[in-house]
């Protein structure tokens, strides 16, 4: 099949490829411009296979969005409310408790816990909600509040980020989402999320977290406004910052869904770009050691497909999901365990259920 | 492997021996580049094509009661239908209104309407000028039997009455095993190449389609698709070939047994495979009515250089519980996004 990638002119990317070399920024160029996806699904599969071998990964995992009222009120977000709109809602600690009981029967690993900017809400809550959602489910492992939450976090308890770190992992914290980090560009965060914690900012408590021990994820939204360059420095600042502190899991490119945001008039993502932005970011993200397709985000089809074009994880069952339903996602709520493992079998992978650190917890 | 792979590429036919092992062995992208070099040897210039129509389905009566079917109501069922001529002047007004080239008119077996009903029907839908992609193969081995008239009369005097073009439906699983145990009342795998073969040679053209992914083995796809080459090889008369997977919801097939909706990664592969055998078949279309816009666009890739119809209306699918809808508009932006020019065509696939 080399040949294909020759005629294809990505000859001396695949050469880098196969010698296992850092691919320069004209190279990720290259590949968003490059109009075969065929190729470039190629080439991101050999490097998926040769860190993830023939394994896809899926978890079994609670989505508990606490509240959705928030001061930042970015343009790309349909979530968000602010205090007082007829949509918002926060949850009680008791609510947020009863939400874990009420799933106990299943065999959950992870409650992944994300919420807004809330103006008012004290520090105290957030160790609350850790600790009781552990009262109720000791075992879970607690993956909760991006960067942009835990600095909010910390400017509430009015200590540094690792002091506020340290709190919130003695109250349960197991591990941080990779949400928050959208494009990391100036230009993009003044046009789109002005108030939000800027991108330097991200990667400051990205890399705490990481000298505490902690592991987190990082994502890329893309599919608004910004630029092929724009994409290129925000993958090349995650890789700097991975060779810094190696503490990133996996990257989560996400589509951008504009129903019911303040970028309505945005066209959504076609399949071809959203495998574009898993390829590449397979290629560039060379020390990263998982590419995760978020099938909420692009469907469970495109997920499954995205298995051959850089992939090695399809994120979890998922339920009760609000922030890309809201803004007019359109796949499933949840996908059953049994579903998963089809679709993974079919697309010639072996299905592995791992827990939030990629420990394997069984495999099919 | 290497061997079939090097055959394809230099555009030779491949036997079906080597259809099953690319089947069962070749990669996902493997078929997609094998796949892909068919496509752009057939058509080396980057346009997909598609066409604006409009399904209409003038009856849901039907005697075949096919167990995959979520569609059709048996004549003794209370709800079914039939369209009134008014109500085809309405459909047909709107497609024109909207740049409409052509109606896909495909019904149930209705049990007792005379043969010349179809004829006034086509007669009367023909007066607007609208192209008519009509009646699927076993409807006119139905008519042949409900009159009398041997297939060729059916075909001519329907042609007389104002029939263009045959779509390709009701081919299913072109295996007799197949449609013995999902749909024996309908017409058998040899009467369907037959009428077609009839049609072709009175100067009609037709598409071919294939519904895969419910009890047939990959051996009778490779049956269905060599039916198909094989009649092509004699008449060339099919302009194009569209495969699209079983969509279970509702149907009586899933409600007695448990068959999984297929995949899209088996539709990718099934698409390639079927482009790189259907090597005498000048076009493939892209089914976006059962695999959503995603899919479809990268379908692209894997053999398809028709993005198929902006199907205005649609109700097949749709009972079987999948709902996606495309404007021409979307349409035009998601081939433009894949790198190929967008061109609106007749049946026959003269450019609009």
């Amino acid at each position: 099949m080399d040949r294909f990638i020759e005629q294809a002119g990505l000859g001396q990317i695949l050469a880098k490829v196969r010698n296992d070399e850092r691919l320069t920024l004209d190279d990720g160029r290259a590949l968003f411009h490059h109009p075969n996806i065929l190729a470039l699904g190629y080439l991101a599969n050999m490097v998926r296979e040769r860190k993830n071998g023939n394994q896809a990964y899926f978890i079994y995992n609670q989505h508990i969005n606490y509240s959705n009222i928030c001061t930042n009120l970015c343009k790309f977000c349909a979530f968000g409310k602010e205090k007082g709109h007829a949509l918002a809602y926060e949850m009680s600690v008791e609510e947020v408790k009863d939400k874990v009981r009420q799933r106990l029967d299943e065999p959950i690993s992870e409650i992944h816990m994300v919420g807004g900017i809330h103006p008012d809400l004290p520090f105290s809550y957030y160790l609350a909600l850790l600790r009781g959602i552990k009262e109720v489910r000791p075992e879970v492992h607690i993956q909760a509040f991006t960067c942009v939450e835990i600095h909010h976090l910390a400017q509430l308890s009015g200590k540094p980020v690792d002091h506020t770190l340290r709190a919130l992992v003695d109250a349960g914290l197991g591990s941080m989402p990779g949400g928050g980090a959208e494009v990391f560009s100036p230009r993009i965060r003044k046009m789109t999320c002005e108030k939000k914690l800027s991108g330097e900012g991200w990667l400051e408590v990205a890399k705490t977290a990481h000298r505490l021990g902690l592991r987190t994820n990082a994502t890329m939204l893309y599919g608004h406004v910004e630029t092929v360059d724009e994409r290129l420095e925000h993958l090349d600042a995650l890789r700097r910052a991975q060779d810094e502190t190696q503490g990133f899991l996996a990257f989560i490119p996400l589509a951008f869904h504009p129903k019911n945001t303040e970028l309505a008039h945005h066209a959504t993502t076609t399949g071809i770009n959203d495998l574009k932005n898993i390829a590449v970011s397979r290629l560039m993200l060379d020390n990263f050691p998982h590419i995760k397709a978020y099938w909420v985000m692009i469907g469970p089809k495109l997920a499954q497909v995205a298995l051959a074009f850089g992939a090695d994880d399809m994120d979890g069952t998922v339920k009760e999901e609000k922030i890309t339903h809201m803004a007019g996602g359109e796949s499933e709520q949840a996908l059953g365990h049994k579903t998963l493992i089809r679709l993974i079998q079919e697309a010639g992978r072996q299905p592995v259920q791992r827990d939030t650190l990629y420990n394997v917890m069984a495999t099919y | 492997m290497q061997a079939i792979i090097e055959k394809i590429e230099a555009g030779q036919r491949i036997s079906g021996e080597e259809f099953l092992r690319l089947a069962q062995e070749a990669s996902l992208h493997q078929l997609g580049f094998l796949a892909n070099a068919v496509r752009m040897r057939l058509h080396p210039d980057p346009v997909v094509t598609y066409v604006i129509d409009r399904n209409i389905n003038y009856t849901d009566i039907c005697l075949s009661a096919c167990k995959f079917c979520a569609f059709f109501k048996a004549p003794d069922e209370d709800g079914g239908y039939v369209l009134s001529q008014a109500e085809l002047a309405q459909k047909i007004a709107e497609t024109q209104a909207l740049g409409g080239t052509q109606i896909l008119l495909q019904g149930g077996l209705h049990p007792d309407l005379p043969f010349s009903f179809y004829e006034e029907m086509l007669r009367f839908m023909k007066k607007t000028g609208i192209h008519i992609h009509g009646f699927s193969p076993p409807e006119m081995v139905h008519f042949s039997r409900l009159s009398g008239l041997p297939i060729k009369e059916v075909v001519q005097r329907l042609m007389a009455a104002g029939l263009d073009s045959i779509p390709g439906g009701g081919a299913e699983i072109l295996s007799d095993r197949v449609r013995r145990e999902l749909a024996p009342n309908k017409c058998t795998a040899g009467q369907w190449i037959e009428v077609m073969e009839i049609a072709h040679a009175l100067g009609l053209r037709t598409t071919a389609t294939m519904m895969f992914g419910h009890v047939e083995t990959m051996a009778e796809r490779l049956e269905h698709l060599q039916r198909v080459r094989d009649l092509q090889d004699r008449t060339g008369g099919f302009t194009a070939f569209i495969p699209w997977p079983f969509q279970p919801d509702h149907t009586p097939l899933a409600a007695a047994r448990n068959i999984e909706k297929t995949t899209a990664v088996s539709y990718l592969r099934m698409l390639g495979l079927s482009r790189i055998f259907l090597d005498n078949v000048p076009n493939i279309q892209a089914s976006w009515v059962t695999q959503g816009p995603k899919i479809a666009q990268l379908s692209l890739f894997f053999g398809a250089n028709d993005f198929g119809s902006t199907m205005i209306e649609e109700n097949v699918v749709a009972a079987a519980g999948v709902r996606f809808q495309l404007s021409e508009e979307e349409i035009r932006r998601l081939v433009a996004d894949a790198g190929f020019r967008p061109q609106q065509r007749l049946m026959d696939y003269t450019p609009v």
